[in-house]
């Protein structure tokens, strides 16, 4: 009879400790502070006030490549979070890591969780899809650059502020009024890789790299030192030659002299608008990237930066269901919608774009919508996909370190794109070796 | 004249370096030793599979002409962040020396920017100097000059040598200090009795009774200027402008951990390893036979 209770006690015991366990936890790893990390914060207190069986960790880990070095350390060690957020750059490194995460589709699929991955937009998702059209990782905050323009600071230099600055040849030309009268930082940008070398190919459809920009195997060589991506990088280094366009570093740097008023035109991500719009004190506005008439005659689409969420491989079955309902309640209209209005990155479902619209945002908020046109207006081809490069962060170095040749005057545009594609092609190599 | 103290038995001596052995072992020849054998692969970042390429690392490296460069680059960082910091901190503990009134206060204030981590460092002096705000940039467009770090390799050079320079002047000046001190005033004041000026003195009798000082500095600091000034170079120029600032230690930081090629970076940290041992030998070797103890 004692025997019976005490084991009685233990069934309950254990039947307890269970219902405490019943709450499945998923680390998420991600790379946000600030705003940007509150809001990432709410995102996951709605989800985790939402159901009770499973509870979303999140973590901040650092800048985007210490979250993506903390992910890697912490596989070696068997200590890998559930969901990583990696950069852009970061996807070949990802992808090739088979054995390490487990494709977002694949985790769906086994978890028996609905997804349609016709509901999302082309070119955000293009950028993280197998060759086969499979969902890899999950887009998480997608933007794509713009042209951002100081209304005021046209108008003072005698132009028209709503001239017309969709082509390259006509921007030429402001640049020339600007100069002219005496302003001086015409132009300046962010992230000139990004901007005016891999945007540059996308938009005017000739590619980056060989083999669909890497898309279709690690065998690929970069293709950059074509003739559109010179004569545009040639233009750029006599604008930086006359004065035109002033560089102010590899980052970002360009937005403060932009938010203070010192540049007329900035090319920068249309990401960058919350920090514009609570800086400038003048009137600004957000134009299309423009493109060069002589290469095309309409433009392609632009592709993304930012970072999508991969999953990782080495948790049980409970978990990927976990992980699976977080990542579709990422998607729904409503949180994406939020996400898009608050932070000005694009919204990756088509249903979440239409959401925003149906809620008169863009009407309020003009603009906004420019950079969800450019991305969406026509569907992606092989050039205007996404880029798929291993040691894409170093290539990134390079090609900075030769742009910083050409804006200096030391090196002409062919020249200096040529020595980044041959120096670039030797960290290909070691990748393609490393991943075999 | 070599002291030495002899044991009878073998087992005491070892007992005593033992301590010392193990801490080198455990902190120096473990991953000294990993980094060698990593050196000899190519790795996925995961660790999922490695490749053994033998010293293809190596001849990728060495193959590189911007990889030789970066040495050219780190010998003149180096020597410049040594001599700009140890000749100024010389001067200052020569001044602070003779004072009389206020001298603590002078010490005191003058060891402060020890206390400023380099990467601290390097974002007050990227202040000072930022293109656009930098209060030093102003002044100078005032003067007329057009101070741009950022495209102008020599600027970013002299920048990060200055930023790098800063917080070690203050320790050299206090090893400087001392080693002024421990010189007997007698020889001094005999040599000023006979009639030699301050110049005279300083050259014939203070400089050389100063080289143990002086030598244990510069090993000291070319060592500091190898590897500790990561933290200045990363957060004023990232390498930048072109490669004019990227020392060998920023590019195994770069290849390693934002390049993710571990294969190319352990090489790298042994080549590091083998240039530093060189150069510590030959200033042993020749330089330390020109100084008096």
């Amino acid at each position: 009879m004692k025997y019976a209770l005490s084991s009685l006690a233990l069934a309950a015991s254990l039947g307890s400790a269970q219902m405490a366990a019943a709450q499945t936890e998923i680390e998420f790893w991600h790379a946000f502070t600030g705003r940007l990390g509150d809001l990432v914060a709410e995102q996951v207190e709605t989800f985790n006030g939402s159901q009770s069986d499973y509870v979303v960790k999140a973590t901040h880990k650092g800048n985007y490549s210490e979250t993506l070095n903390a992910g890697i350390a912490a596989f070696r060690a068997g200590e890998q979070p559930e969901i990583l957020m990696v950069f852009e750059v970061g996807t070949a490194t990802m992808m090739a890591a088979k054995g390490a995460i487990k494709p977002v589709y694949t985790v769906m699929e086994e978890a028996g969780a609905e997804f349609d991955q016709s509901k999302y937009i082309g070119s955000v998702k293009g950028y993280y899809t197998a060759p086969d059209g499979n969902m890899l990782s999950l887009p998480f905050n997608s933007s794509t650059p713009v042209l951002w323009i100081n209304r005021d600071m046209l108008s003072e230099a005698g132009i028209d502020p709503d001239t017309d600055l969709s082509t390259w040849e006509k921007v030429g030309a402001v640049l020339d009024q600007l100069k002219e009268a005496g302003v001086q930082c015409p132009m300046t940008t962010a992230w000139q890789s990004w901007i005016h070398l891999e945007n540059l190919s996308a938009y005017h459809d000739v590619p980056f790299a060989t083999q669909d920009n890497g898309f279709a195997g690690t065998d690929t060589e970069l293709a950059f030192n074509g003739e559109a991506q010179v004569a545009h990088i040639s233009a750029m280094g006599e604008w930086a030659k006359d004065g035109k366009f002033i560089y102010a570093g590899r980052r970002n740097e360009g937005g403060a002299n932009f938010r203070a008023g010192e540049c007329a035109l900035f090319t920068e991500s249309s990401a960058g608008y919350a920090g514009i719009k609570s800086e400038a004190q003048f009137d600004f506005e957000v134009r299309p990237l423009p493109y060069w008439e002589a290469v095309t005659a309409e433009p392609q689409n632009t592709i993304i930066g930012g970072a999508s969420l991969w999953v990782m491989e080495g948790h049980e079955a409970e978990d990927y269901q976990g992980v699976a309902a977080f990542l579709n309640f990422l998607s729904s209209p409503e949180i994406q919608a939020k996400w898009h209005q608050d932070t000005g990155y694009l919204p990756i479902t088509a249903e979440a774009g239409d959401l925003t619209r149906e809620q008169g945002f863009y009407d309020e908020n003009p603009g906004t919508d420019i950079a969800v046109i450019q991305m969406t207006a026509k569907e992606p081809t092989a050039n205007s996909k996404g880029l798929r490069l291993g040691s894409f962060d170093q290539i990134r170095t390079i090609i900075d370190e030769e742009l910083e040749a050409v804006w200096s005057g030391d090196k002409d545009a062919q020249a200096a794109l040529d020595s980044a594609v041959e120096r670039g092609n030797a960290l290909l190599r070691r990748f393609e070796q490393a991943s075999q | 004249m070599e002291k030495r103290v002899t044991f009878k038995g073998i087992w005491l001596p070892i007992l005593l370096v033992f301590p010392q052995i193990l801490i080198t072992a455990v902190f120096f020849f473990y991953p000294a030793g990993q980094a060698i054998w990593q050196s000899l692969f190519i790795p996925d970042p995961f660790g999922l599979s490695m490749q053994f390429v033998g010293l293809g690392n190596f001849e990728f490296l060495l193959s590189d002409p911007y990889y030789r460069a970066s040495f050219a680059t780190t010998a003149v960082f180096s020597s410049l962040v040594t001599i700009v910091s140890m000749a100024v901190a010389l001067y200052l503990a020569v001044l602070a020396e003779r004072l009389i009134k206020g001298s603590g206060t002078y010490r005191t204030l003058l060891i402060w920017p020890y206390a400023v981590a380099p990467a601290v460092a390097g974002v007050l002096w990227l202040f000072m100097f930022n293109t656009r705000v930098g209060v030093v940039t102003w002044y100078l467009g005032l003067l007329g000059y057009d101070w741009n770090h950022v495209l102008n390799e020599g600027e970013a050079m002299g920048l990060v040598v200055v930023a790098s320079a800063w917080g070690r002047i203050s320790y050299n000046f206090l090893f400087f200090l001392a080693g002024l001190q421990a010189i007997p005033k007698s020889v001094i004041e005999a040599a000023a009795i006979d009639g030699a000026r301050f110049w005279t003195r300083f050259r014939t009798i203070v400089f050389p009774l100063l080289s143990p000082t002086t030598f244990f500095l510069l090993v000291v600091n070319i060592i500091y200027a190898f590897f500790e000034t990561f933290g200045v170079i990363h957060t004023i120029t990232s390498g930048g402008p072109q490669q004019a600032t990227t020392i060998l230690v920023y590019k195994v930081y770069a290849d390693g951990f934002v390049g993710q090629d571990l294969g190319s970076s352990a090489a790298q940290s042994v080549i590091l390893l083998v240039v530093v041992s060189i150069l510590t030998v030959v200033q042993f070797k020749f330089i330390e036979r020109r100084v008096h103890y």
